[in-house]
């Protein structure tokens, strides 16, 4: 009897270490939320929308940082969607059993955990070395490259939830593979894959160590792909590590921004994800 | 897949407009999956490509010399990879039984209408991005480390004769410790999905054997549980140090950026990634510059190790669930 109560007892404090351990979790969730919102939200004005980011000591705000992480954000997706649907459709359709599908599944989900800054040089020696300058080009191409892999896994898995059945009736009636894929596959799949393409946007909305050596920064308004761009993340971490507390405060500001987007795409991901489709 | 093969003939044995579709979009996706193996091929030239320099100046003496001087052009990679690598040992050990409790709770205890919003809630942790720790961790938490932690760690534990030489010198705040603890709370994430994905392919009749025998919970995770998803569960933890040697925004607002290497991991240092976001916009001369890529070929090398083993257990375990 003494050996099943000192079971029980030792049972009741591993359950409630694991409280414990999902408590502090979710703990630090609430603290960086918390102190993000508390620093954040006094630092939001109309001003952030309106003006570029200033020199040390005046005011300004965050027009030419949010416009170009828009645009590099925008073209590494419109670059990183097709492709990674693409080959995400070899793998599903195409390989299934090939030793080549097996060989890109596994570089893909390494891509998929590498580290970004490694992308970041990369690109640096791909693009940045050979232009001779830093670009948003640049900047938008290491960002497609840490999309593509979240696409292609995401694809791939929706398209093998599509039940053969389908597949093989369109083939029933008479179209061919390509159509079948087109038609049929894609759209059965359509809210995962579009779920996975907005996971892909949240990662790279706050994605900075690969815009480092490749958009770099810009004090000022450019729309020109060409030369170095303005971006949220740089101007944070720039702004941030500066000792100006006029600098500091636009920091905060940028940071409940980029958090705000990506909390919102992840659960609006969630939502569309948990009424997809076909469940496993 | 049968019905996969089937498939394939019926579209195969079509002739005209159909078959030169299918043969065009079939080498379409062909050629974008082989751009997949094409930009990791293309990560591995351009790293080498931009070491050489580098490599053929310090040679082998690059990986354990620690002197890193942009003045006299002499640099050693092995602070920053002794920082690299003792960070993520940190956030292992703070990270592995959180996460390892996490899951267990979500998992066995929790009841079952707040599985869904604890889980994501969890994983919303990993949606937050770098960044965010970083400067977080440098505004609030190293303040609050300096304040209280330290001060407390340095009266007790630095005081033990032996290891006391691990939590020596002033409180800063900023060091060593704190980043690898940041680290912790990024990987968390990672390990607990990972780690209750796994859980959740136990059979339920093994763990209902178990209870019927008499079993507390906590016996049957450790005796049942644990060792049926063994592999999985270290796949997970992989999946997490990877995660962590490769972090690289968090950790540069937090470690100081101090090329050394102190025993105490109260002070100051740097890792690789933290040391390449810090020093290669500024770094001039192309030795400079080729020692900085050739410390992103070392990360490279190590993620992709830690990484690949990683994958390969996982794939194991698919494979053994899958019968």
């Amino acid at each position: 009897m003494e050996n099943y109560l000192r079971r029980r007892i030792i049972n009741g404090l591993v359950m409630t270490l694991c409280m414990a351990a999902t408590g502090f979790g979710l703990l630090w969730l609430v603290l960086v939320l918390w102190t993000l919102l508390w620093n954040g939200v006094a630092a939001i004005s109309p001003v952030l929308f309106v003006q570029m980011t200033p020199p040390p000591g005046s005011t300004g705000g965050l027009l030419n940082a949010i416009f170009g992480s828009v645009v590099m954000t925008s073209i590494a997706t419109a670059i990183g969607t097709p492709t990674g649907i693409l080959a995400g459709t070899f793998l599903a359709e195409y390989s299934r059993g090939s030793r080549f599908g097996e060989a890109v599944r596994f570089i893909n989900d390494i891509l998929l955990s590498a580290p970004s800054i490694i992308v970041g040089l990369f690109v640096y020696e791909l693009m940045v070395v050979r232009m001779g300058h830093f670009s948003a080009w640049a900047g938008a191409v290491a960002l497609a490259i840490i999309v593509i892999p979240v696409v292609v896994r995401t694809t791939e898995d929706m398209l093998n939830l599509v039940p053969n059945a389908l597949r093989e009736a369109a083939a029933a009636l008479g179209s061919p593979r390509w159509k079948v894929i087109m038609l049929v596959c894609y759209r059965a799949a359509m809210q995962g894959i579009v779920t996975g393409v907005m996971l892909a946007v949240a990662r790279i909305a706050g994605e900075t160590a690969p815009l480092l050596f490749t958009a770099l920064n810009n004090q000022f308004w450019s729309t020109n792909l060409n030369g170095p761009m303005a971006n949220l993340p740089v101007v944070i971490f720039q702004f941030a590590m500066s000792p100006y507390a006029d600098w500091q405060t636009l920091a905060w500001a940028g940071a409940l921004l980029i958090t705000i987007a990506v909390l919102f795409l992840n659960i609006g991901a969630r939502a569309l994800a948990s009424w997809s489709t076909f469940k496993q | 897949m049968p019905a996969d093969i089937a498939l394939h003939r019926v579209s195969a044995g079509k002739s005209g407009r159909g078959a030169v579709g299918d043969f065009l979009f079939h080498h379409l996706t062909f050629l974008f999956a082989l751009f997949v193996l094409l930009i990791l091929g293309g990560v591995i030239v351009a790293l080498i490509e931009g070491a050489i320099p580098a490599l053929r100046a310090f040679g082998g003496a690059f990986l354990y010399t620690d002197i890193w001087n942009p003045v006299t052009e002499k640099f050693g990679a092995l602070a920053p990879i002794y920082g690299t690598l003792v960070t993520s040992t940190i956030a292992m050990v703070i990270g592995i039984p959180v996460a390892f409790g996490v899951a267990m709770f979500i998992t066995e205890i929790c009841p079952i209408w707040l599985k869904r919003p604890l889980a994501t809630m969890i994983e919303l942790l990993a949606a937050i991005p770098s960044i965010i720790y970083g400067i977080w961790g440098m505004f609030v938490f190293a303040p609050f480390v300096q304040q209280y932690i330290e001060p407390a760690i340095i009266d007790s534990l630095g005081q033990i004769p032996g290891i006391g030489a691990l939590f020596a010198g002033p409180p800063l705040g900023i060091g060593v410790l704190t980043a690898g603890f940041i680290l912790a709370i990024m990987v968390l994430p990672f390990i607990s999905s990972i780690m209750r994905d796994v859980f959740e392919t136990v059979p339920a009749m093994l763990k209902e054997s178990a209870y019927g025998l008499g079993a507390t919970r906590t016996e049957v995770v450790l005796r049942i549980v644990l060792p049926y998803t063994r592999i999985g569960v270290v796949g997970g933890i992989m999946l997490g140090l990877g995660r962590a040697l490769g972090e690289t925004m968090a950790v540069t607002f937090v470690i100081g950026n101090a090329h050394r290497i102190g025993a105490s991991i109260l002070q100051p240092g740097t890792t690789i990634s933290a040391s390449l976001a810090n020093e290669f916009t500024e770094a001039v001369g192309d030795l400079y510059l080729s020692s900085l890529v050739a410390l992103g070929l070392i990360l490279f090398v190590i993620t992709f190790v830690v990484l690949a083993a990683a994958k390969l257990l996982l794939l194991r375990l698919q494979k053994q669930a899958g019968g």
